[in-house]
């Protein structure tokens, strides 16, 4: 009996003691160093079809980093999933990577830990200066009035892809520009099983990132000039009701989609189940899935009325990654050196084609790697008509809240409830006070 | 450097040795004798602390601070804020309290459903594992594979068979029974906590059945062979030996899966990814979403210790009344 007891409270305290959650301590000191300027460790995000496919792609440039400079570099691809948490244990522990890719929707928020190094005039010199990079892909590198806390390293724009002979089956002349000619074109094609557009319901970021676009279209920013939230306007309410509803009141978008979070939304598209994706550089996904680069079009993301352009008729979010060196770095000279190989013009037109994204360099971007017809639209669309998200310490959280109350919008439009405005008023209210809570 | 250190300590190790083990044995000293077992725990206890007790105490000081992104990189100088973390918990009338009493409610229904289940069908196999058959062994080997598996590799395995369009669940359900008008969604809206039951019962009860099948090999069989003399039937027998003879193997097995089931994180996140439907917000995601994915630390670490303070109280309830059960039924 006192075995069995002794037994029941050696369980008890396991357990209990595992219940606690608490993130590591540890407090880190300044500035980046020299002490072993050998070798970097590097943070990849995945960028390719896989972790193994990044691993391939980036590999043969490190070793030639590596005979250039000496430098080892170890590079280690973090799922997308786990990046910005691994980012965040990182800068508690103080025991990150040298250098890093971080998604640059990010960059406020992790500026606002102090954990990235600032990228003043003097480091940007180092790597040839401010002017080399596009003006757009800098404006997701920091709040405004700060240094950058990254620079840019690939850049991605959303644009409206179609499949061709579905367009064609159903007798549609062209892409839609506006979202009444979307609704209408999806409207003629979702029957039969088949469905006019695709969308990603349980993607917390796809999802911020559809309504940042809708909101800007119906003036609402999401954020107001001091930075704190402001998720309930007219404006945001509208966007999110307007892309929520393409589900459930327009049923151009198939109720399914609601559980969508894997890219399955692209492979519906490559099998011909959906006629329309809106994405980021989607051309070597739809590769991949066995779809001939002539099966598909691409054209800018509609607007509500007019041609796509500045204010109201931002059609897409500076989308991409930058990279990012730890201010605690060992390697400070290194960790330069290797940023300014990366974004050098050689390497530049080598990944950036590799990978389907535009180079945020400017020299690099005039390379006829980059003159195919879709990537035109991607580059025209991140000169003219694209806005990065706001550059304010709390974009992070935006994401998860109101990227989770489209998912849960998302969810009652699958079961078949139409979601009235004060539905959506009060998913975003709900959001809007977690953020409050703090 | 090797030979040189290892020669010398090699002797000195047999030389103090040698009389050691010829007197060790037959008259241990009293305070060895007292003090080895504690010696023998310490390096366990060490590193128990350094494991568990140190996070603990460190999640009991966060959540007194105001710990943001601001004061993520040395959180030791986030500012105190008294209370405040547990009142924006506690405040039912807020979203964020009312968020966590709800997943609180929830949690709690599924660990009962949950429990009740995995002992149910740990029980119920295990009786029937006792009689001999051909198959038996595989059988039994089957049965464990969940506990096995990889939770991680089983449950993404869940979560593609409960997909709407493409998973397994709904073509047998609505392609080969009839059973459902329509393909019903698992992985959100209210069908999720039944996704998410079925999911940690399949993964719970191989534990049960371990556990029961354990406790059941140490009942005599002479008692089972006397009762049926007496002419008790097989519910009899059950519900006057097995049962009485299992329950404080129950006890333990109750307990250890009340606190697995109610702290389990990596059933609901791997299934629904970091924003769980409503009907199936588990507290451990809740809190973990309300620290990781809000960047709100202090108010994470405050539920944490909120919800260690309910754990310790329902187990000291139930460790008192069980123990004192067993006290009574000895006198």
């Amino acid at each position: 009996m006192r075995r069995i007891r002794a037994a029941a409270s050696g369980a008890v305290v396991v357990s209990l003691l595992t219940a606690a959650t608490a993130c590591g301590g540890g407090s880190s000191t300044g500035g980046g160093s020299n002490e072993s300027p050998k070798t970097l460790t590097y943070w990849a995000s995945n960028q390719g079809p896989s972790i193994e496919a990044d691993k391939k792609i980036l590999q043969p440039e490190l070793d030639k980093f590596e005979k250039k400079t000496g430098i080892k570099v170890k590079l280690e691809v973090v799922p997308w999933s786990d990046l910005l948490t691994r980012i965040m244990t990182a800068t508690t522990s103080g025991q990150g990577p040298d250098v890093l890719n971080i998604g640059n929707t990010w960059s406020a928020s992790l500026q606002a830990t102090g954990a990235l190094l600032p990228w003043d005039e003097k480091n940007l010199a180092k790597i040839g200066g401010r002017d080399r990079f596009v003006e757009s892909a800098l404006g997701s590198t920091g709040a405004e009035g700060q240094d950058p806390a990254a620079v840019p390293l690939y850049s991605m724009a959303y644009a409206l892809y179609y499949n061709k002979k579905m367009f064609a089956d159903a007798g549609i002349e062209g892409p839609p520009a506006t979202w009444d000619e979307l609704v209408a074109t999806g409207k003629k094609i979702s029957k039969d099983d088949k469905w006019g557009l695709g969308a990603e319901g349980s993607n917390l970021s796809n999802n911020i990132h559809q309504v940042f676009v809708l909101g800007k279209q119906h003036g609402a920013d999401f954020f107001d000039a001091q930075g704190k939230a402001d998720f309930t306007s007219d404006g945001a309410v509208k966007a999110v009701k307007q892309y929520v509803d393409l589900m459930a009141a327009d049923k151009v978008v198939a109720p399914g989609n609601a559980e969508y979070a894997q890219n399955q939304s692209l492979s519906d598209f490559s099998k011909g189940k959906t006629a329309m994706v809106l994405w980021q550089a989607a051309a070597t996904t739809f590769k991949a899935q066995g779809m001939k680069d002539e099966d598909w079009g691409v054209a800018p993301v509609p607007v509500q009325s007019g041609t796509p352009g500045q204010d109201t008729s931002v059609n897409s979010m500076v989308a991409g990654i930058n990279m990012a060196v730890f201010k605690n770095t060992r390697n400070l000279d290194g960790a330069l050196e290797f940023v300014k190989f990366m974004t050098s013009d050689e390497e530049q037109k080598h990944l950036c084609s590799t990978y389907g994204s535009i180079p945020p360099v400017k020299a690099a971007q005039s390379d006829p790697a980059f003159d195919r017809p879709e990537l035109k639209v991607l580059r025209d669309t991140l000169a003219t008509s694209a806005a990065p998200l706001p550059q304010v310490p709390d974009e992070s959280q935006f994401e998860t809240a109101v990227g989770t109350a489209v998912k849960n919008l998302f969810a009652q439009a699958a079961s078949g409830k139409q979601p009235t405005e004060a539905d959506v008023e009060a998913e975003l209210t709900k959001a809007q006070q977690q953020m409050a809570g703090q | 450097m090797t030979t040189t250190i290892s020669t010398p300590a090699g002797q000195a190790g047999v030389r103090g040795k040698a009389p050691g083990t010829a007197r060790g044995p037959r008259r241990p000293g009293r305070l060895r004798r007292i003090g080895l077992p504690y010696l023998l725990l310490l390096p366990a206890l060490a590193l128990e602390l350094l494991v568990h007790l140190v996070p603990i105490v460190i999640g009991f000081v966060m959540s007194f601070k105001e710990l943001t992104q601001f004061y993520l990189r040395d959180w030791t100088a986030a500012p105190w804020t008294a209370f405040d973390n547990f009142s924006v918990a506690v405040d039912f009338d807020a979203p964020v309290g009312r968020g966590l009493l709800h997943s609180f409610w929830i949690t709690c229904l599924f660990t009962v459903l949950s429990v009740g289940l995995c002992w149910l069908l740990g029980t119920t196999a295990a009786v029937y594992m006792q009689e001999t058959f051909a198959g038996r062994g595989l059988l039994r080997a089957l049965f464990l594979v969940p506990y096995a598996l990889p939770v991680y590799a089983a449950v993404i395995t869940w979560a593609f068979m409960f997909q709407r369009d493409n998973g397994l669940i709904n073509h047998v359900l609505t392609d080969q029974l009839g059973l459902t008008d329509g393909r019903p969604f698992w992985l959100i809206g209210d069908n999720s906590f039944i996704a998410l039951l079925t999911v940690s019962v399949w993964k719970g009860w191989p534990f049960a059945f371990l556990i029961v099948m354990a406790g059941l090999q140490n009942i005599p069989k002479e008692l089972y062979e006397a009762a049926a003399l007496d002419g008790a039937g097989v519910w009899q027998q059950i519900r006057r030996i097995t049962l009485p003879s299992l329950a404080p193997v129950n006890q333990v097995l109750v307990l250890v899966l009340f606190l697995w089931t109610f702290n389990d994180f990596n059933t609901p996140f791997v299934l629904f990814g970091k924003a769980a439907p409503e009907a199936a917000d588990l507290i451990s995601v809740h809190i973990y979403q309300s620290s990781f994915a809000t960047w709100n630390f202090g108010t994470g670490a405050a539920m944490s210790v909120l919800l260690l303070g309910f754990l310790l109280l329902v187990t000291g309830v139930y460790l008192f009344f069980t123990s004192r059960g067993r006290k009574v039924s000895h006198v």
